[in-house]
């Protein structure tokens, strides 16, 4: 019998290897191994260790710009996609099964819609001669046309209609699991509404709202799309990149740029998780 | 109550408008006979339909972009299944440093994901546009591929699996008579999520053009960059088509659960 399972533990190591080898062999050859140069290579200057390129990013007031832009755009939008997404999906959560299913599939349709077709549907609607400006100029809210398009305002409004969907189907999930009889106990207790949406609810939705903030605040610190289309000559971190990498072929700022914007995603997501740690009400 | 919550519904109703208004006013706009974008048209044609079909680029890169996704579909099945399966039927010492690697192309940028693809394989290997696109889109394919079918095996009771295997049946035998029949509507669902994301890629194509080379994503940026006529408009509403089917057929294959879990 030990002999039997002995050698039933040596095939399942074989099949293991078998399984997992080819996409672990893949993933490092064509992501793991890239990634890895690509940093290693910032911190070399014609082959001894330094970190001057970094010193001269940080030192240089243009390069920090681009970066506290993305950084405030980024938090913006998280901020704001979490204030609006919150009672949408608290709303969307205690519908009644058919008409959540239809709401639901409202917000995961311009979620599975290309980021080129929802970044260019808004530039016919903020551009200088677009929707926004000729409806405000028509009823006399305005008299000059918004300067909105080509601006960091421009990316933040492209990045909410990109990320909005993605935290509501994330908190709908969430608040779909919170316990009815909890809430029902809290209130026949004698707790307010407010009371128990503030002690119960919100709680209990932080494990989604941190996952939700996590994948706003990454993917519009990191979006090409959207900045590329309605961001004009503002430059946020990943057209930098793009920029330098293509247009300017510098390849060393581009490693730099691309290693920092690794760094400050791990960051970010260390962070949250450590929040989230913290506010977990089951500990 | 009542009250809060009809001011809650009509937050609500505003917050779909902001989502959906967009493409609905690319849709009418789409419509439009003359050359400029102008929202309402002054006068509807099919005009711009019918000028996808004239731009060479567009129909070349289309070809491109289905190609790539699909044989890098193939490829990342291949790779992904298996991956899959052994994720989810064993217990192993590393699992989370197999799953880091796995979900990788996801937390890492896409558009520092391409640049060092470009950097340290296109170039230094100097390799052809076509296959560097395959192998780039096999890499952000492979990770949906894998939590996709995760969450089908999550489903699937390995107890028939073992009775299989007791009864004298082989493992790979039944892997496809036992296992793959039950993970059938997941993998579907896996393929088109994946051909959703590969097609809707620009973050690595971007960095993968050539002469006359390039996906379709990347076609439409660079004639929006270059020409304010309503062709653009007219092709998002062929691909907002295509996206409404996928949505569906996701839907049908694993419910709406699929997207709403984390």
């Amino acid at each position: 019998m030990v002999t039997l399972r002995k050698g039933s533990d040596v095939l399942k190591k074989r099949y293991l290897y078998l399984l997992l080898l080819p996409g672990v062999l893949f993933l490092t050859i064509f992501l793991v191994i890239p990634i890895l140069s690509m940093i290693g290579t910032t911190f070399h200057d014609e082959g001894t260790f330094s970190l001057q390129g970094y010193i001269d990013f940080f030192k240089d007031k243009y390069f920090i710009d681009i970066l506290l832009t993305t950084l405030r755009v980024s938090l913006l939008t998280t901020f704001i996609c979490i204030l609006i997404g919150f009672p949408v999906s608290y709303y969307i959560a205690k519908l009644p099964s058919k008409r959540k299913a239809i709401l639901l599939l409202f917000t995961i349709f311009p979620l599975l819609t290309s980021p080129v077709v929802r970044s260019f549907s808004w530039m016919i609607i903020i551009g200088k001669n677009g929707v926004l400006n000729k409806t405000l100029l028509s009823l006399g809210l305005i008299q000059e046309p918004l300067n909105i398009l080509y601006t960091p305002n421009a990316i933040i409004i492209g990045l909410i209609h990109l990320f909005l969907p993605l935290i509501i189907v994330t908190l709908v999930g969430v608040m779909e699991n919170i316990d009815g009889d909890l809430l029902r106990a809290s209130e026949s207790l004698g707790a307010s509404k407010i009371a128990t949406f503030m002690k119960i609810i919100v709680p209990l939705c932080v494990p989604g709202l941190v996952i939700g903030s996590i994948l706003v605040f990454v993917g519009s610190f990191t979006a090409y799309t959207t900045p590329a289309l309605l961001g004009g000559k503002q430059r946020v971190i990943s057209t930098f990149l793009y920029q330098n990498a293509i247009t300017l072929n510098d390849w060393k700022l581009a490693s730099i740029v691309a290693t920092i914007m690794i760094v400050i995603t791990f960051i970010i997501i260390s962070i949250m998780n450590g929040v989230a740690k913290k506010l977990n009400p089951k500990g | 109550m009542q009250e809060k919550h009809r001011g809650l519904a009509l937050f609500t109703i505003l917050v779909f408008i902001f989502l959906l208004g967009p493409l609905v006013i690319i849709s009418i706009t789409s419509f439009e006979s003359g050359s400029i974008l102008k929202f309402p048209p002054e006068e509807y044609s099919f005009r711009w339909y019918e000028n996808i079909f004239k731009v060479e680029m567009f129909l070349i890169t289309f070809k491109t972009s289905i190609i790539v996704s699909i044989a890098g579909n193939i490829l990342a099945l291949l790779l992904g299944v298996p991956a899959a399966y052994a994720l989810s039927r064993f217990h192993f010492a590393g699992k989370g440093i197999i799953n880091a690697i796995f979900v990788s192309p996801i937390l890492i940028p896409g558009i520092v994901l391409g640049f060092s693809f470009l950097r340290y394989i296109v170039v230094t290997y100097n390799l052809p546009i076509y296959l560097s696109l395959f192998i780039g889109h096999t890499v952000i394919m492979l990770p949906f591929i894998i939590r996709v079918i995760s969450s089908s095996l999550a489903n699937f009771d390995f107890s028939i699996e073992e009775a299989a295997l007791s009864l004298g049946a082989t493992r790979i035998g039944t892997f496809f008579s036992v296992v793959l029949p039950n993970i059938k509507s997941g993998i579907i669902a896996a393929v088109m999520i994946a051909f959703l994301e590969s097609f809707n890629n620009v973050d690595i194509s971007v960095y993968m053009t050539g002469p006359g080379v390039s996906t379709f994503p990347i076609q439409m940026l660079l004639y929006v960059e270059n020409y304010f006529d309503p062709t653009v408009a007219a092709i998002s509403v062929l691909l907002m088509f295509l996206t409404a089917i996928f949505m569906f057929a996701v839907e049908r294959l694993m419910g709406l659960s699929y997207f709403t879990k984390r």
